[in-house]
């Protein structure tokens, strides 16, 4: 599968902010354009490998079927749980409000 | 066949909690009702470096409900992460599975009992095994424009059951979503209570419509866009939406001619109060959740040992229970059907009440006309019914032999239900007392003596006049059985000469 | 008695038998770091107060007779990418500024449970991602051999301070070579265990199939100490290996005859710093003389491994750092309603206060190298770029695994450079990302195919900088990666060379 070098625009840069849910300034933008595009051609010296026949290696180890017992554990209090939190009412985590569907389709 | 002018297709996508002790992937606990934010820990709250780790018995449960909808079982699965941003997500991602489910290709099938309806086949598409969010609260009332973020319910293990667009009505898809949770129940996979939200469901719908071609054409369908309705929190909810949607997508098409693919999928939330749905909010950005395969995670198979042992400890579903029932107690399968959906703890109860009665049919009316209405008028449940089949069985049997009629029999449950007490103590403390065969004999002398009248009418061939005794049977005694003095006095009066009769 | 020369391993002996109270040694190295933390900033939480008190209270159990662990008054540094409950976690990040976690990671467990003492948390690249310890939210780690030069990251801090003495050992964390090139920077021991061999509970992650705590320390013994208490399984941590821990301390002194090690002519390519070259040639005929055989193998894929690390590392840390949102824990922004001005958006700043109160809550907390990554590991997992990007790297990283596990048929070690220059000055990469991620190059095959790797100092430049020299090993050898490393030591004394600049200021 070849890559051929992307040149990344600001659009693309900018869509890619708001996926990360990063603020970018114009000045950011700017620079992570250039910045981006760059690495992105840098990585894409991937694509001279053929691959075809070759599986991806998403764990370095051949474990698998590691599981626990359902059995409870202690959990925090809840003074532990907000302990870090920006704000709480003591009860609840507090974020500004989330109006209409929920986050996930 | 209907002659409606377009068909409906629906299909539904539904989450159901299993009913494991822990979450998915840490120790807390999943009891529902605690106060917020008591039944968490670093894994579930996301907190940094925090790690995941597979609850054996939700995988086990899955299966269990993966194998009952005839699914099949992938020997090799993964964990995915669906990235997207949401308070109630804490990590920033869902641990859930992408492209290689541990299950697909199954199948449910709802029978109408009495046979007068098609069987309705929905195809599932794939079962998952994934965690779920937490809960986001928004006090509309307290107007502070904050939400409240409870993640008590964050890591709790959900089954994804996605079904192929095979319900054909709004009836069809309320039929089958009970037939599911009866089968999951069975299982002791899920509750499936969607007061608690251990079962939630989006649907999908669209319409196919024949358009008739103009000109020597070929009619086709067209088929109207596909729209996603969420936010129903009842079987009935799910019924009233879906029709509400498809009249309202009749209505569009009607307008605009809308076709599927020229617009984008629609969601749409129900509006249970006002009975509408309603076109949500467009999002900012079209979700790209950007699954990878989970790196904390390792994958698992399941070997075929392992899903032999699934299968052995399963047990039988709804759809064959009814067939057995049926046939090992001789009863219709009306009753069958009415027994089964009541749930297995009823059915077990059932169960032992005919082995013990010895009669499958006596049983089930006594569970059907007492025991049901009771626990229907008393809204209790089967495993806190306080009288137990042994006792029950030895009331009906009673009741059967003749002791007491079955009014009697009923007033004896009642009390037998408050006081906890078996038949006999209760029999006791009512101050029944069983009436021998010669003190019935010598009372039905006495009425027929005191009864010239009526002796003189059943003699004429007026039988049922001999129904004037009992009442005053019953007064003399209250104890006596009044089938049985009937019974004995018709008989006397036939073997009574004229002479004895006049005198 | 100078605490501050001697080895972990001479200080728990003398410690066990009360030639040295804890509290005095702890004193002595808290003092150390107080004396030379400000000019080199290795430590960004020191804890006086409560290490003392654990010194005393390791003191008072030694005197009444009571069992005390295997590292019992051991003097510790922790990169600060672990999470401790006494002491603050911030990754060197302004996202987590104060962050205390209510749980300690579970090497810290094991390190407590063995009585050491912890001192503070060190300096490190923002959330692991640098090779310099520039990245840092919290001020550069100054090199102790040239305090204009960078230690090397991300465990900067920690490979500062062992090499400054602050602390004889410290844990530092490696994702593609985090604890080995600074090692190597610093001219002290570092090692990385199997990917697998050390519970990564508790570590803050950055890479999540990359990723693995190790020792730091002035020699391979040293770490092999640490090694014991440090490894093992953890049912917490689904990748952790339910294998036993050898006592490698016991299993250090064993000749070299008979151990191949390989030497990978593709190392050698233009861009290796000459002094460096010499030092590792020097390196491999010491090991020779120690009876080992060098051969030539091939890494066929080196020269793709760091674009691999560069697609794989960002992507999962685009997925591993997402939870830091402001929602939870962590930086929030303040005066929420300025979106518009610059929220950056193809939607033109509309967001809702949420979505506003995500994306500057972010942009404030991380620095822009956490940034850059974030945006290109995003960018390489979104939809239509997955296969080409992500998907790719992984099947590259099973090519380069393969070329590992194929080297290993025919020699039992790998050697060669860690860093292909000693430690650059401060300010020389910082302008070109690139130029940065290419000191990586000899680390992060290593990482890529699980394996254990190890670097210790081989010699010296002319300008007194020091030269390091990497074993990398196959899977679960780490008895054999501290053998070599620990018969190496015992024939030179490249390891037991200090500072002297530090020497003037101390």
């Amino acid at each position: 599968m070849s890559t051929t070098p992307q040149a990344l625009t600001r659009q693309d840069i900018a869509k890619v902010g708001l996926l990360a849910r990063l603020a970018l300034s114009e000045a950011d933008l700017e620079r992570m354009t250039l910045e981006l595009s760059k690495i992105v051609d840098f990585v894409s010296m991937l694509g001279e490998l053929d691959t075809a026949d070759v599986a991806p290696l998403a764990h370095p180890l051949d474990t698998q079927n590691v599981f626990r017992d359902d059995v409870p554990v202690a959990s925090l209090s809840t003074a532990e749980a907000l302990q870090s939190s920006p704000r709480h009412d003591g009860e609840c985590f507090l974020v500004p409000a989330v109006l209409g569907e929920s986050g996930a389709a | 066949m209907s002659h409606a002018p377009y068909a409906t297709i629906i299909g539904l996508e539904v989450h159901v909690q299993m009913m494991t002790r822990t979450k998915l992937f840490c120790g807390c606990s999943t009891k529902f009702g605690s106060p917020p934010n008591t039944q968490v820990c670093p894994t579930c709250l996301g907190l940094p470096g925090s790690l995941p780790v597979m609850n054996r018995q939700a995988l086990d449960l899955a299966l269990r409900a993966a194998v009952a909808l005839e699914c099949q079982i992938a020997p090799f699965t993964k964990w995915d992460r669906k990235n997207y941003f949401y308070p109630d997500l804490p990590k920033g991602y869902q641990i859930s599975q992408f492209d290689l489910p541990f299950s697909s290709n199954g199948m449910l099938e709802v029978v109408d009992p009495k046979g007068a309806l098609e069987p309705c086949r929905v195809g599932i598409i794939r079962v998952h095994l994934e965690e779920d969010a937490g809960k986001s609260m928004h006090d509309e009332a307290a107007g502070t424009g904050d939400t409240r973020i409870d993640l008590n319910r964050a890591g709790t293990p959900l089954c994804e059951i996605v079904t192929q667009p095979d319900l054909r009505s709004p009836q069809d898809a309320r039929t089958w979503l009970n037939e599911l949770k009866l089968l999951l129940d069975y299982l002791g996979v899920s509750d499936c209570n969607m007061q608690e939200g251990s079962l939630r469901v989006d649907a999908n719908i669209n319409l196919h419509i024949p358009v008739p071609a103009a000109g020597g054409a070929a009619d086709r369908v067209a088929k109207t866009p596909i729209v996603e309705i969420k936010n129903m929190n009842s079987f009935r909810s799910v019924e009233r939406a879906l029709t509400y949607e498809a009249a309202r997508q009749w209505e569009d098409w009607q307008a605009t001619k809308a076709e599927m693919g020229k617009t984008p999928k629609q969601t749409r939330g129900w509006d249970d109060a006002a009975g509408v749905t309603r076109a949500q909010r467009h999002k900012e950005e079209s979700s790209d959740y950007r699954y990878f395969p989970e790196p904390d995670l390792v994958p698992v198979t399941v070997s075929a040992e392992h899903l032999a042992k699934v299968r052995d400890s399963m047990g039988e579903p709804p759809v064959q229970l009814r067939k057995t029932l049926a046939a090992t107690w001789k009863i219709s399968p009306y009753d069958a059907d009415v027994l089964i959906n009541q749930g297995r703890d009823l059915v077990d109860y059932y169960e032992e009440l005919a082995r013990k009665l010895g009669d499958g049919k006596v049983a089930s009316n006594w569970m059907q006309q007492d025991v049901l209405r009771i626990l229907n008028e008393t809204n209790g449940i089967i495993q806190s019914f306080p009288v137990r089949p042994a006792g029950l069985a030895d009331l009906i049997g009673r009741v059967v032999k003749g002791d007491f009629d079955t009014s009697r029999g009923r007033e004896i449950l009642a009390k037998m239900i408050i006081s906890g007490r078996p038949v006999d103590e209760v029999v006791a403390s009512l101050g029944i007392a069983a009436v021998s065969d010669d003190d019935v004999m010598a009372l039905c002398r006495e009425l027929l003596a005191a009864n010239p009248k009526i002796v003189a009418d059943v003699k004429s061939g007026k039988e049922q006049a001999a129904a004037g005794l009992i009442g005053q049977a019953k007064k003399k005694n209250p104890n006596v059985n009044p089938g049985k003095v009937r019974a004995v006095c018709i008989d006397l009066i036939r073997g009574m000469d004229s002479r004895q009769a006049e005198r | 008695m100078q605490p501050l020369e001697l080895s972990a391993v001479d200080l728990v002996a003398a410690l066990r038998q009360g030639d040295i109270s804890a509290v005095q040694c702890a004193t002595v190295f808290l003092d150390r770091i107080a004396a030379t933390n400000g000019a080199i900033n290795a430590f960004l939480a020191v804890d006086r107060e409560g290490s003392l008190q654990r010194a005393a209270d390791i003191d008072a159990r030694r005197k009444a007779g009571k069992p005390l662990g295997a590292l019992a008054g051991l003097p510790i540094a922790l990169k600060d990418v672990l999470c401790t409950t006494d002491m603050p976690t911030t990754c060197a990040s302004k996202m987590l500024a104060g962050f205390r976690p209510p749980y300690d990671a579970d090497v810290v467990r094991r390190l407590r449970q063995a009585d050491a003492v912890f001192v503070g948390k060190t300096n490190m690249d923002e959330f692991a991602m640098g090779g310099s310890n520039e990245n840092s939210a919290f001020g550069p780690v100054r090199n102790p051999w040239d305090l204009s030069r960078a230690p090397g990251g991300s465990s900067g801090g920690s490979a500062a301070c062992v090499a400054a003495d602050m602390a004889p050992v410290a844990i530092g964390s490696d994702t593609g070579g985090s604890i080995r090139q600074p090692a190597g920077l610093c001219g002290i021991t570092g090692l990385k265990p199997t990917y697998g061999r050390v519970s990564r509970r508790g570590l803050i992650a950055f890479a999540s199939s990359l990723d693995q705590i190790g020792p730091m320390a002035r020699s391979a013994a040293d770490c092999a100490l640490i090694m014991e208490t440090i490894a093992g399984h953890d049912p917490g941590d689904s990748t952790s290996l339910s294998v036993d821990v050898p006592r490698y301390s016991e299993l250090l002194d064993k000749p070299l005859a008979g151990v191949r090690i390989g030497r990978v002519p593709e190392h050698y390519a233009e861009g290796l710093d000459p002094e460096v070259a010499k030092g590792v040639e020097e390196a491999f005929a010491v090991l020779k003389a120690a009876g080992a055989t060098v051969h030539d193998v091939h890494l066929p894929h080196a020269r793709y491994g760091i674009p691999t690390y560069y697609l794989i590392a960002p992507c999962e840390a685009s997925s591993n750092l997402a939870r830091y949102d402001g929602a939870h824990y962590g930086h929030r922004c303040k005066d929420l309603g300025q979106a518009g001005r610059g929220a950056g958006s193809a939607g033109g700043g509309c967001e809702s206060p949420l979505v506003e109160m995500y994306c500057r809550s972010r942009a404030e907390g991380f620095g822009p190298e956490v940034k850059r990554r974030i945006m290109l590991g995003t960018y390489a997992l979104s939809a239509g770029y997955y296969d080409a990007y992500y998907a790719k790297a992984l099947r590259v990283r099973r090519l380069i695994r393969q070329d590992y596990l194929d080297a290993f048929q025919t020699v039992d070690l790998i050697g060669g450079p860690v860093s292909a220059t000693p430690a650059f000055k401060l300010g020389e990469k910082t302008d070109d990302p690139l130029a940065m991620y290419l000191v990586d190059l000899y680390t992060v095959g290593t990482n890529l195919a699980g394996v254990g790797g190890i670097s210790f100092p081989c010699g010296f430049t002319k300008s007194g900088l020091p030269i390091g020299f990497q074993l990398q090993a196959p899977p679960l050898a780490e008895p054999l990666l501290l053998q070599a490393a620990d018969r190496f030591q015992r024939l030179t004394d490249w390891h037991r060379r200090r500072p002297k600049s530090l020497e003037a200021k101390a």
